[in-house]
């Protein structure tokens, strides 16, 4: 009988089956961030031990670091920010671990640089202390998030204790229609399997159009998977895989690589692999989504109205009262029209150069200015991301629409850093958590979208279909 | 952060009722508590936003109920905690008081930052949940006590509770903060 990616790669992994029935896995790479860190530092430090693998840790400053020129300054304004990225800085150092900070060249959201460096690759074991480390599945890894104290056993020991996941295969059949993207899909995805649905679970995605999306496609794909209760997703590799990691920093050189290749290429789920449950999704119905709600379930397509409390199971209904509450709408509204007061494109989701680009597309295709009343982030993943876009002058287009170009980092997406929705303010955003607060604001709202949604948005000040605006 | 290993075969104290399906970790403790290098102080902010969010409308959150002060367990519904990957999240709970959950499911980081920290988290069904919720706003001054061991729930209502089998082992046995473990391999 065939197995599966999950299944070979985590066999692979197991140093050894722990008394209590657990698995201790070895974790290839480690990355690691500013706020999840400290603590697991301070721990390994109290109980006198080193980083057992500083040539598999590598860490960056993303969550609090300020996206304005100005504000990047040292000391930062935030003293508690500048007390973290201290830390970190320090912790790197004594550990001899390679940290990636402002102006290295290689600074950005974790999950952006990881892959863009190469260190991601097919069949490895991936950990950080971060939910959206699902997004490094999309090269075939199993990458999981994990909590301070994991990150401790990680720097301590380079493993991990875990169980065993099921693995459910999702196919996205057909192509997917222009003005529909991978987030798109995955929004589609949740609302269907729910933001619990994929507990116990890992996500393998398969189907055509999962097969030609590419790389950047497929990480905003694994990116969500935590948002459907995933802990992990992955995509089986392919050429396109290989393609995008060739003559990457990290990536293997000369007979390494054909042998790597050989490698990676066995991984991937067998033919007659079976899994434990198999959903398939009709990409080509799929209209451009957008949430309406406080989780990421809560989604319609644009051209939808907000459904009715009688739409959801009687258990459902209290958290659809609670959205309707919270983000003051009604069912029966069309989501289409809805005013925005603030656009951002960015995140670990939708900033990568691809995303970029798309979107720079949209705003030369749709024409026109932010009006004045809105405002709109445009926040690279990375600092190669930055430096490639504004080679291709992608900076320009967004400025000259009336788009802020900002500095890379994590941003509006959780707003650690200064960059912050107001009050009631709504949001049409690239990233991947539309939560009650999320944004920075107690009481701020957003709507999760994709990039070339997110300028239509921007452009036009409210909600809007971008297959109604002409070419995408 | 806890290192050691004590045995926990149950946690014994008063109850909390939360209600609500899918409680992020973002509601659970605000971004902007994460900028701190230690987890020092951030029991006091667990659920800051709801909090006031409630008071605002002059209503009031379980946490800020003087008869829920001191409790020990907090029932909840489906997929508590989901969302970011935060251990300041059951650091916040465990700051506050919390020592054990029980609810109707957790989600996956969470449960497994819960475990490192020995916060037993415990499985009820959706009408068990309701009948131990019920019972906890009727009488909030009960003793509830989550027994790992025989896998119960005993107070006013006594209800089966489970867990997966690892991390029930992992309690039983003093080894949910697996570090020193981990080391000797
Ligand atoms: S971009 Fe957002 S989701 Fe991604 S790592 Fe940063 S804060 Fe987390």
């Amino acid at each position: 009988m065939g197995q599966n990616l999950y299944q070979k790669v985590f066999d692979r992994h197991v140093v050894t089956r722990l008394p209590s029935g657990q698995y201790q896995v070895l974790i290839g790479l480690h990355l690691v961030h500013e706020v999840t860190s400290p603590q697991a530092f301070a721990l390994l430090r109290e109980r006198g031990l080193k980083v057992k693998f500083p040539h598999r840790t590598f860490a960056t400053v993303d969550h609090i670091i300020p996206t304005e020129i100005r504000d990047r300054q040292r000391p930062l304004a935030d003293a508690m920010a500048e007390e973290m990225l201290q830390a970190i800085e320090k912790n790197t150092k004594d550990n001899d671990v390679a940290f990636f900070g402002a102006k290295s060249g290689h600074q950005g959201v974790v999950h952006v640089i990881g892959p863009e460096l190469g260190l991601t690759q097919p069949g490895m074991t991936i950990a950080c202390g971060d939910s959206h480390t699902s997004t490094h599945g999309a090269f075939g890894a199993l990458a999981f998030g994990i909590g301070t104290s994991q990150v401790a056993d990680i720097l301590a020991t380079g493993t991990m204790t875990l169980g065993r996941l099921k693995v459910r295969r999702i196919k996205v059949t057909g192509k997917l229609q222009p003005g529909v993207y991978a987030k798109d899909v995955i929004l589609a995805i949740i609302r269907k399997l729910g933001v619990n649905g994929g507990v116990g679970y890992a996500y393998e995605y398969a189907g055509e159009a999962v097969e030609h999306m590419s790389m950047e496609e497929r990480m905003t794909l694994c990116n969500m998977s935590i948002e459907g209760g995933a802990r992990i997703g992955y995509v089986n590799p392919d050429e396109t895989t290989f393609t995008y990691l060739k003559g990457r920093e990290y990536s293997p050189k000369g007979a390494d690589w054909d042998k790597a290749v050989t490698w990676w290429k066995s991984l991937a789920s067998d033919v007659d692999a079976t899994f434990d449950d198999e959903v398939t999704i009709d990409g080509s119905s799929l209209a451009p989504h957008v949430t309406w709600g406080i989780t990421p379930a809560q989604s319609v397509g644009v051209d939808e109205n907000i459904p009715s409390e009688s739409d959801f199971a009687e258990g459902e209904r209290p958290l659809i009262r609670e959205a309707y509450e919270y983000m003051s709408f009604e069912a029966g509204q069309p989501m289409a029209g809805t005013p925005v007061d603030v656009v951002f494109i960015g995140s670990c989701t939708n900033g990568r150069l691809s995303d970029l680009q798309e979107a720079a597309k949209a705003v030369k295709a749709f024409g026109g200015h932010v009006p004045a009343n809105v405002r709109a982030l445009v926040v690279p993943g990375s600092e190669p991301v930055q430096k490639e876009a504004e080679a291709l002058g992608l900076d320009k287009v967004f400025t000259a629409a009336g788009f802020q170009w900002r500095e890379p980092g994590c941003s509006m997406c959780l707003a650690m850093n200064p960059d912050k929705l107001k009050n009631r303010e709504i949001s049409a955003s690239t990233s991947n958590r539309n939560f009650k607060g999320r944004q920075g604001s107690p009481s701020g709202r957003t709507l999760l979208v994709s990039p070339v949604m997110a300028v239509a948005a921007a452009l036009n000040g409210r909600i809007t279909d971008v297959r109604k605006l002409g070419k995408v | 952060m806890t290192t050691a290993n004590a045995i926990l075969a149950s946690v014994a104290g008063r109850a909390v009722p939360l209600r609500g399906n899918d409680i992020d970790t973002d509601r659970i403790i605000p971004a902007r508590y994460l900028r701190t290098v230690t987890f020092d102080g951030i029991g006091e902010h667990a659920f800051e936003d709801d909090r006031r969010g409630l008071k605002a409308k002059g209503e009031t959150h379980p946490f800020d109920k003087p008869e829920y002060q001191g409790g020990k367990l907090l029932f909840a519904n489906k997929n508590f905690g989901c969302g970011s990957s935060r251990e300041h999240a059951p650091q916040s709970l465990m700051r506050w008081g919390i020592s054990g959950i029980v609810g109707e499911s957790f989600a996956e980081i969470f449960f497994g930052n819960c475990v490192s920290l020995g916060i037993p988290c415990a499985v009820v069904d959706e009408a068990a949940i309701a009948k131990i919720q019920a019972a906890a706003e009727k009488d909030p001054s009960a003793e509830w006590t989550l027994d790992v061991e025989k896998s119960e729930l005993r107070g006013p209502v006594t209800v089966p509770v489970s867990f997966p089998d690892g991390p029930r082992q992992q309690f039983l046995t003093g080894k949910w903060n697996p570090m020193s473990e981990l080391l000797s391999h």
